[in-house]
């Protein structure tokens, strides 16, 4: 076991966009231990969804590097980042981001057999009871309420026992009720699974719930409640 | 760590919920595999058909064949060859047949029946006895249709020449039943023993001799032919097996059936073209669950397998529907192509059609839709979180190079499996191609020019309407090259049937000759120009026919000409008929209206030897230019001759044209018959005169040219009536693509019709806009066609047909006019939600 799940060194990230280059992410440094709960905050553009995606190897920097349990991401092409990912990683989105021709329990079971697991389908009805939707494992995403579609998604997200959970304003699209049930099944799985938690939003109310708060603007770190 | 099982339960459970409309778009595959099916199955029957009746086509096991009297030697032949076995002899040649009851005169094809054929096969009659009754008396057995012409009946007496016979029967059915030979006239078979009496066999008219044979058991006309043939090619006759014939009738057949085939696979190519436009909008809707995918953990090599199985899957359905159609299509075909086929075909599956059909199916399936399948692996992970900052140039990618190549090479493949030539299949492959590109250039300028060029001052219903044909994820390309390629072949086919027809009727157009007579000896010509100048008729000058053979050409004989080298193939040389006919040759001092000389100069000058001027493409057969040495066998008189220019001949005209031309001053003297022509444009007259000169001049036929127009008329309009029946799957093919591409996009619409009228527009503008879109798109496709069809359709009348070429502007209005109606009806009919849905039932919907 790593003494940091996550680490990120002198991390920028430069788009090309009409012509001009576009700088997103300037020198992001800070390291995560096992277990932790970060929030990454920040207004709109300040460049969040960009640092997760480079967190998660789901983008490339354009300089710096990322450790992901002492892996170098860099170092591996996109299949093998697919890989880790399949290994390791665990993903909540805004838009829930369910595969809409897949009922809810398939969805579930995805990442497991992705990795050949056989119990896939076990596992999934008892990670969609989890999360409270027993009974509920053969609707489709469309019958589904957008509570009830990131439930599955956060089901989806621990199937694997994930060493890092990545959520990207999970409760953006939710009513504010409906949001704090989703965070309190987070916290909950984190605690029990000892998933390392990683939270982008701009809710002050909901990164007060993490136990560690990155503040971005404009691609800089503004404020680290680490340091 | 993904298995090929994660691969094939995802592409299970993709398929559990694909779309309705992908599976639409999947039946424009069935469509074309039916055509391929059926088309490919019938010929199978068709194969199987000669195979089986191949004896009775011949009506004997082997038979011998000449265009003059056998020799003695070759009599000697056949006294040994029926020695144990059975010979049968059928003389046959054009004479004029005359009813004096009904006063009916028609020039006919005589053949004069010795012995027993056929042997095998039988020729159905009329009463049935009238066959084998017909050598007890001066009986003949006829064609319906003479008696038709005639108006004559059975038990009416014919007049043959100078014979008379009573016509016993009818002919139902006979071997070698096929289209061109009997459309210079109807049949009528008479007792041989009867021939000389009809005295039609005079100088020059053109007789065709027949020896059948039907072998003892066990003896080889196989070895016989091998034996026997290279002597018998330097008697000029020519020896046919079963095999043989069997062989040459695939080689044609198929050559028909190949051509047919390839109009279905152009439906299955369009069918190719439909998928592969469903693919694209299906990549599109499924990126944000690819994105997922890849977040997930999914290598995109796997989710590019997930959806390639996927189209696999609805290919073969697609394919397995469409074997199913095509087997019951294929019962339609012996009716389409009856009169062009020598063989009775009964439809019976064809595993093997059936097999290919599938395995084509399929193939088109996958080959088109792997281009934008490809797509899927560009896919970034990253997309499910937020959209692309940038759109990412992504470097050319060497496995879409691959799959394009791919494209094509299957394209020339499966042309050349249907044509049976790689030549054809790559010429096929092209033409394609480029009438695929025209078609998109023209969609791509439209789009473009939309774009760019927009009048603002236009009514706001047609500028919203035309910028739709380029919004995103438009399918204005797909959609003009469905429309567009479907109109243009059905415009090419009926462009190139249109000028066929009007060159016919232009031959036989007011003021040109409708009536031939032939066969008039020299001292019968005064007489014949008599009764046209009695009957005040206008005539050209008599055309002098001399017969004559090749006797040696740049010094080397006949017999080393037609014997070819050893090993060659059973015809002898291919161009063996070149040395082995018989030449009737003229003899003028100038160039006619209908020829041109090409290659030297026509002299009037006489000059030793003479010259003559030969047809161009005859002088290529024989190999020879202008300056080498032809000697002529005219009746048995060697005539030294030397090639003075080559000449192009226009044979489409109803003209006595020549292959063979000689200068004055050397064939007078020489055995000869004449020709004229003249005009009587009433029918009835031509009847009359027709009569008149049968009583008087029995050897001298008359051919009524209007009716070879309407006989071969009947014969084009045939085979381009099965021609188009295989056209129609293409725009079959290009109504569901268009129907399938509009469901694709409907929801889109929809909701922009939702958002207009949320707007403020009524439902009556919603709809122009509608119409307005459709409208420039029909419109679009079928102008695009058009020209391209106007093109094609020249091209072929002019180095095909080698005539002129009409467009006929108001078959092709009407044409134009049905694909954009197809087109906007389609379109409308499927916006019907468009207007119909309140808009706030559309928007709650999202």
């Amino acid at each position: 076991m790593h003494t940091t799940m996550l680490q990120c060194q002198s991390l920028t990230r430069t788009y090309r966009s009409a012509g001009r280059d576009l700088t997103v992410l300037k020198d992001i440094t800070f390291s995560l231990e096992p277990g932790g709960f970060l929030a990454i905050l920040g207004p709109s553009g300040s460049g969040k969804t960009t640092l997760l995606g480079l967190l998660a190897g789901l983008d490339q920097p354009s300089a710096g590097k990322v450790y992901l349990d002492g892996q170098e991401l860099g170092a591996l092409n996109e299949d093998q980042r697919a890989r880790i990912r399949g290994e390791k990683v665990g993903f909540v989105f805004q838009a829930f981001q369910l595969i809409p021709t897949l009922t809810a329990q398939e969805n579930v079971q995805v990442p497991l057999e992705l990795r050949g697991d056989d119990g896939s389908a076990a596992r999934a009805r008892e990670l969609l009871a989890r999360v409270g939707l027993a009974g509920r494992e053969h609707h489709y995403p469309s019958q589904l309420s957008g509570g009830e579609q990131q439930r599955v998604a956060l089901a989806r997200g621990f199937s694997i026992r994930p060493k890092v959970l990545f959520a990207d304003e999970p409760t953006g699209n939710l009513d504010a009720r409906t949001g704090s049930t989703i965070i309190d099944l987070m916290v909950e799985l984190n605690r029990d699974l000892g998933t390392t938690l990683v939270l982008v939003t701009h809710d002050l109310d909901l990164a007060g719930r993490a136990s560690r708060t990155i503040r971005l603007a404009d691609g800089t770190v503004v404020a680290d409640s680490a340091s | 760590m993904t298995s090929l099982a994660f691969v094939a339960r995802m592409a299970a459970r993709e398929l559990r919920a694909a779309p309705r409309r992908l599976l639409l778009l999947m039946g424009t595959v069935a469509v074309g595999v039916a055509a391929l099916v059926a088309i490919n199955s019938f010929t199978d029957n068709l194969q199987d058909s000669v195979r089986r009746q191949a004896r009775a086509l011949l009506g004997a096991d082997l038979a011998l064949v000449s265009r003059q009297t056998f020799s003695p030697r070759v009599e000697a032949l056949l006294d040994t060859l029926s020695r144990g076995a059975r010979l049968s002899r059928v003389t046959s040649f054009a004479g004029m047949a005359y009813v004096p009851r009904t006063a009916g005169t028609r020039l006919v094809q005589v053949a004069a029946v010795k012995g027993h054929y056929p042997f095998y096969g039988e020729i159905r009659t009329e009463p049935r006895t009238a066959w084998s009754q017909l050598q007890t008396g001066r009986r003949v057995v006829v064609d319906p249709s003479l008696l038709t012409a005639l108006s004559a009946r059975i038990g009416d007496t014919v007049a043959l020449g100078e014979g008379r016979f009573v016509i016993s029967g009818t002919v139902e059915s006979a071997p070698s039943d096929a289209g061109v030979r009997f459309a210079f006239g109807p049949r009528v078979y008479i007792p041989a023993r009867y021939l000389q009496e009809t005295k039609l066999l005079g100088f020059g008219a053109r007789v065709e001799h027949e020896a059948f044979l039907e072998l003892p058991a066990g003896v080889s006309a196989q070895a016989l032919a091998d034996r026997y043939r290279p002597g018998l090619r330097t008697e000029r006759v020519r020896l046919r097996t079963v095999a043989d014939d069997q062989r040459n009738l695939n080689d044609v057949l198929s050559k028909l059936t190949g051509y047919l085939g390839l109009v279905a696979l152009i439906a299955l190519l369009l069918g190719g073209i439909g998928v592969a436009s469903a693919i694209v909008v299906f990549v599109r809707q499924r990126s944000q669950s690819v994105a997922v995918l890849r977040c997930l953990g999914a290598a995109a090599g796997s989710i590019f397998a997930i959806y390639l199985l996927e189209a696999a899957v609805m290919g073969l359905v697609g394919s397995v529907a469409g074997a199913l159609l095509g087997i019951g299509l294929q019962h339609l075909l012996p009716g389409l192509l009856s009169g062009l086929l020598p063989v009775d075909v009964n439809p019976t599956l064809s595993w093997n059609a059936v097999g290919l059909g599938i395995g084509m199916g399929l193939w088109v399936a996958l080959v088109f839709a792997l281009l934008p399948l490809l797509a899927v692996r560009k896919v970034s992970p990253l997309s499910a979180l937020r959209r692309p900052y940038e759109s990412e140039k992504t470097p050319r990618d060497r496995w879409a190079i691959l799959a394009f190549l791919l494209l094509g090479g299957s394209t020339v493949a499966l042309a050349a499996h249907q044509t049976g030539s790689w030549r054809q299949g790559a010429i096929f492959a092209g033409a394609v191609g480029v009438a695929l590109l025209v078609l998109w250039a023209a969609a791509w300028l439209l789009i473009r020019g939309m774009r760019r060029w927009l009048p603002a001052g236009w009514p706001y219903v047609w500028r919203q309407g035309l910028a739709n044909l380029h919004r995103p994820a438009n399918q204005t390309v797909t959609l003009v090259l469905a429309i567009g390629f479907g109109a243009f072949l059905l415009a090419t086919l009926y462009l190139v049937q249109h000028n066929l027809l009007r060159q016919l009727r232009l031959t036989g157009g007011p003021a040109r000759p409708n009536l031939v007579l032939f066969d008039i000896q020299p001292d019968q010509l005064q007489a014949v120009e008599r009764e046209l100048n009695a009957a005040g008729l206008p005539r050209a000058p008599a055309t002098p026919i001399v017969p004559m053979r090749i006797r040696s050409v740049k010094g080397r004989p006949i017999t080393e000409l037609l014997a070819g080298s050893p090993g060659q193939d059973v015809e002898g040389p291919s161009n063996a008929w070149v040395f082995r006919r018989e030449y009737r040759s003229t003899y003028r001092d100038s160039v006619v209206a209908s020829e041109r000389v090409v290659e030297g100069q026509w002299s009037q000058a006489a000059q030793s030897p003479p010259r003559i001027s030969v047809e161009h493409d005859l002088a290529a057969e024989l190999g020879v230019t202008v300056g080498d040495e032809i000697v002529w066998d005219v009746q048995g008189v060697p005539v030294i001759t030397r090639v003075g220019n080559l000449r192009e001949v226009n044979w489409a005209r109803f003209e006595p044209n020549f292959f063979v031309v000689f200068g004055p001053g050397v064939l007078e003297a020489a055995p000869q018959s004449l020709v004229t022509l003249t005009r009587i444009p009433d029918p009835a007259a031509r009847g009359r005169f027709q009569r008149r000169l049968a009583e008087h001049f029995a050897n001298v036929s008359t051919l009524d040219l209007s009716l070879l127009q309407e006989a071969l008329e009947r014969l084009v309009e045939r085979v381009v009536l099965a021609i188009r029946f295989m056209a129609l799957f293409s725009l079959g093919v290009g109504v569901l693509v268009l129907v399938g591409a509009l469901a694709t996009s409907r929801f889109q619409r929809v909701r922009e019709g939702a958002l207009l009228r949320t707007l403020g527009a009524t439902r009556r503008q919603v709809f122009r806009v509608v119409l307005a879109e459709y409208l420039s798109l029909g419109l679009l496709a079928a102008a695009v066609a058009l020209a391209l069809a106007s093109g094609a359709g020249w091209a072929i009348a002019r180095f095909v047909f080698e005539g002129s070429f009409a467009l006929p502007a108001l078959q092709m209005a009407a044409l134009t006019l049905t694909v954009v109606a197809l087109t906007v009806i389609v379109g409308l009919a499927n916006s019907r939600d468009v207007v119909r849905r309140a808009p706030l039932e559309v928007l709650r919907d999202e």
